[in-house]
């Protein structure tokens, strides 16, 4: 009798385990800079993330299973980020973690994420982050590398051979510059003018009479607002007639307002499909879905979709992706390497054991400046 | 392009920084003369006046002209509210408190202004076009003729002011001695004010003539401040051509530092030749000892 019962009662514990486990939602941790400097990133990260689950729970969840989201602020702080990585792993339990939005954030909360067994889906767009590939971690953002490789097709394209480069002083300019004079020497270009400046600096007439000495073909401009204008800008002055590249870094239309059509008539830069979504060819397979991310997030937040919500655009179509194998962060992690031609915001996602970014050349479109609007470049 | 040619370059272009730095710079000098503290907040005035004016600009489409006087009668005012409200207050406080308070000032200053304007770029238009002037081989702006002529107006107006009006006599003889200004019957609390509004106006009116260049935003205050500052330090806190020249050779080795040496030292290059100076001539290039202060 007593075995009946034992055996009766472990039976019905375990269906109701199962049936549990069946409509158990899953939990998404999510950690974005939502304030302070680097809000323009966490911002829309939060925004889009909670637009997305939202809608999708409100069709009844992935696979019939319903979407729980906990975002927190780090304010881009690290340390904060790292405490913040170990309350969602230890207080909230969730099976994967979608941020933090900045480099530096994320390299301190791998060691966190890697030490517990959750997957860890950065937005930030470092090379360090996935090279070499970490078991748990993924990162959205295309590399800069991919960015310089197309700048540097488009102009061995020309026929340029001797390049100059300008990059900002920060982080991004720096990481830039590097991968602009790894791949050039690879590609058979001659660097022969590599000047900096600062993020603050207000004239950079000086570093570009430098270059302008140095005769180069084109020049490429590593760096995000304000510099790359006022470096537009100073071009035009000194009269240099020569292409002038500029990075992703300023594909947004407020580059072009910062610059001044004239001065920004010409530029070439390599932009992600979101900022030229309506000049894209009709067959072009993210069409349809930046589109609607644009709607989406007009009708929501009343200002136009950015290239950085699209990073937790990305992450969330992975996770949604991946939980069809199941919401442990074993197998979602499983689920996230294993994405094949996965169409998203920033590109389409192929996953690999060996690569945890996952985009290739594709994920830019190479774009030129004319008369204050973007128009592709074939 | 020949070495000459790029030279010539680079002084036009230092030239023209320089002659920014200078503007700043006197509203550091005039203040320090006549109460003896250094205003940290001067690079949020000129901040105020490049934010104001865009937002006269742009919320309420108001002519570009009407935007600059408002803009520099706003920041105008702020400057007096800083002194009634921060300044004022601090009965016999030393002169190092004070300096600190204007720290706290310009981070009060900057956050307010990021929490009404947001923290975006903005440019202004530039008043008479953009098709850069040809001088031999180098070039420069319209804009830049512009930052001349009103450096040149402002150090002229000075002069006549502080050597001709009985005010600014007044404010002179409080920088000398203001416990013996206060004895003749100099009323120096209201001699400190009128410097904080002198120097308000005349950083916003620089914050307004440099944006179009060098375009704005709630954080421009800070470098465009520390720059200014060197100058006046370079210039030894004279009010007059003194900090002219010494924002001129400030933005030419800046430029020359970037050109023919390296353009990641530009920066490193302007501190150090402050530091030289501090440490060489702690009363600046252009004096003579202890000797007048305006």
């Amino acid at each position: 009798m007593r075995k009946i019962v034992v055996l009766v009662f472990s039976l019905v514990t375990l269906l109701a385990a199962t049936i549990a486990m069946a409509a158990e939602p899953v939990r998404i941790g999510a950690l974005f800079a939502v304030t302070g400097p680097a809000s323009f990133l966490g911002e829309p990260e939060k925004n889009t993330l909670e637009m997305l689950v939202k809608e999708t729970n409100a069709k009844g969840g992935v696979e019939g299973r319903k979407v729980e989201l906990v975002v927190y602020d780090t304010q881009g702080d690290v340390t904060k980020a790292v405490q913040l990585a170990n309350k969602l792993i230890k207080n909230d339990k969730v099976s994967v973690i979608v941020g933090p939005s900045t480099t530096g954030e994320t390299m301190a909360v791998i060691p966190v994420t890697e030490k517990e067994k959750v997957p860890l889906i950065s937005c930030a767009a470092g090379v360090k982050i996935t090279e070499p590939v970490k078991k748990w971690v993924f990162k959205t953002p295309a590399n800069d590398h991919v960015a310089a490789e197309k700048i540097l097709i488009h102009a061995a394209k020309l026929k340029q051979k001797n390049l100059a480069i300008i990059t900002v002083s920060d982080g991004f300019g720096s990481s830039g510059r590097e991968q602009l004079k790894a791949l050039a020497g690879k590609k058979g270009f001659r660097i022969v003018a590599d000047e900096v400046y600062g993020p603050k600096d207000t004239d950079m007439t000086a570093q570009l009479t430098k270059i302008k000495a140095g005769k180069p073909d084109a020049i490429i401009c590593w760096g995000t607002n304000p510099g790359p204008a006022i470096i537009a800008r100073n071009v035009r002055q000194l009269g240099m007639k020569i292409p002038l590249y500029m990075s992703h870094g300023v594909a947004s239309k407020k580059f072009i307002e910062l610059a001044g059509a004239d001065a920004a008539e010409g530029i070439i830069l390599p932009a992600g499909k979101l900022t030229v979504f309506d000049k894209l060819q009709k067959n072009d397979p993210q069409a349809k879905l930046l589109r609607d991310y644009d709607q989406a997030y007009r009708k929501g937040y009343g200002v136009e979709a950015s290239t950085f919500g699209g990073y937790a655009y990305d992450a969330f179509l992975l996770i949604s992706n991946a939980l069809k194998r199941g919401a442990t962060p074993v197998q979602l992690r499983d689920g996230i390497e294993q994405a094949k031609r996965l169409v998203s915001v920033s590109g389409i996602f192929t996953m690999s054991p060996a690569d945890h970014n996952g985009l290739n050349l594709s994920a830019f479109e190479m774009v030129r400046i004319t008369k204050g609007d973007w128009e592709l470049v074939k | 392009m020949h070495i000459a040619d790029q030279i010539s370059q680079y002084l036009l272009s230092g030239l023209s920084t320089g002659a920014i730095y200078a503007l700043i710079g006197v509203g550091f000098a005039i203040i320090h003369n006549s109460t003896g503290i250094i205003n940290f907040a001067q690079g949020e005035f000129v901040m105020l006046g490049g934010m104001l004016t865009l937002f006269f600009l742009t919320a309420l489409k108001l002519p570009l002209l009407v935007s600059i006087i408002l803009a520099i009668a706003v920041a105008t005012l702020v400057g007096i509210a800083f002194e009634r409200l921060a300044i004022r207050p601090m009965k016999n406080a030393s002169p190092i408190s004070l300096v600190i308070i204007t720290i706290g000032g310009s981070i009060l200053i900057r956050g307010i202004a990021m929490l009404i304007w947001g923290k975006d770029t903005h440019a202004l238009p530039t008043f008479s076009g953009n098709d850069p002037i040809q001088l031999g081989e180098a070039t420069i702006l319209p804009q830049h003729l512009w930052i001349f002529a009103v450096t040149v107006i402002v150090i002229i107006c000075s002069k006549l002011y502080f050597n001709y009006t009985i005010s600014g006599k007044a404010m002179r003889a409080c920088a000398y001695n203001s416990r013996a200004a206060g004895l003749v019957g100099i009323d120096v609390r209201r001699m400190v004010l009128f410097s904080f509004a002198i120097s308000a106006a005349m950083g916003s009116m620089a914050g307004i003539i440099i944006a179009p260049l060098t375009m704005t935003s709630y954080d421009v205050g800070i470098m465009l401040g520390l720059k200014g500052f060197c100058a006046a330090i370079i210039g030894g806190m004279s009010s007059g051509l003194g900090t002219v020249f010494g924002g001129i050779i400030l933005g030419v080795l800046e430029s020359l530092g970037a050109g023919l040496l390296s353009s990641g030292y530009k920066d490193a290059i302007a501190f150090i030749i402050l530091l030289i100076i501090l440490l060489v001539r702690p009363q600046g290039l252009f004096k003579k000892g202890d000797t007048e202060r305006v």
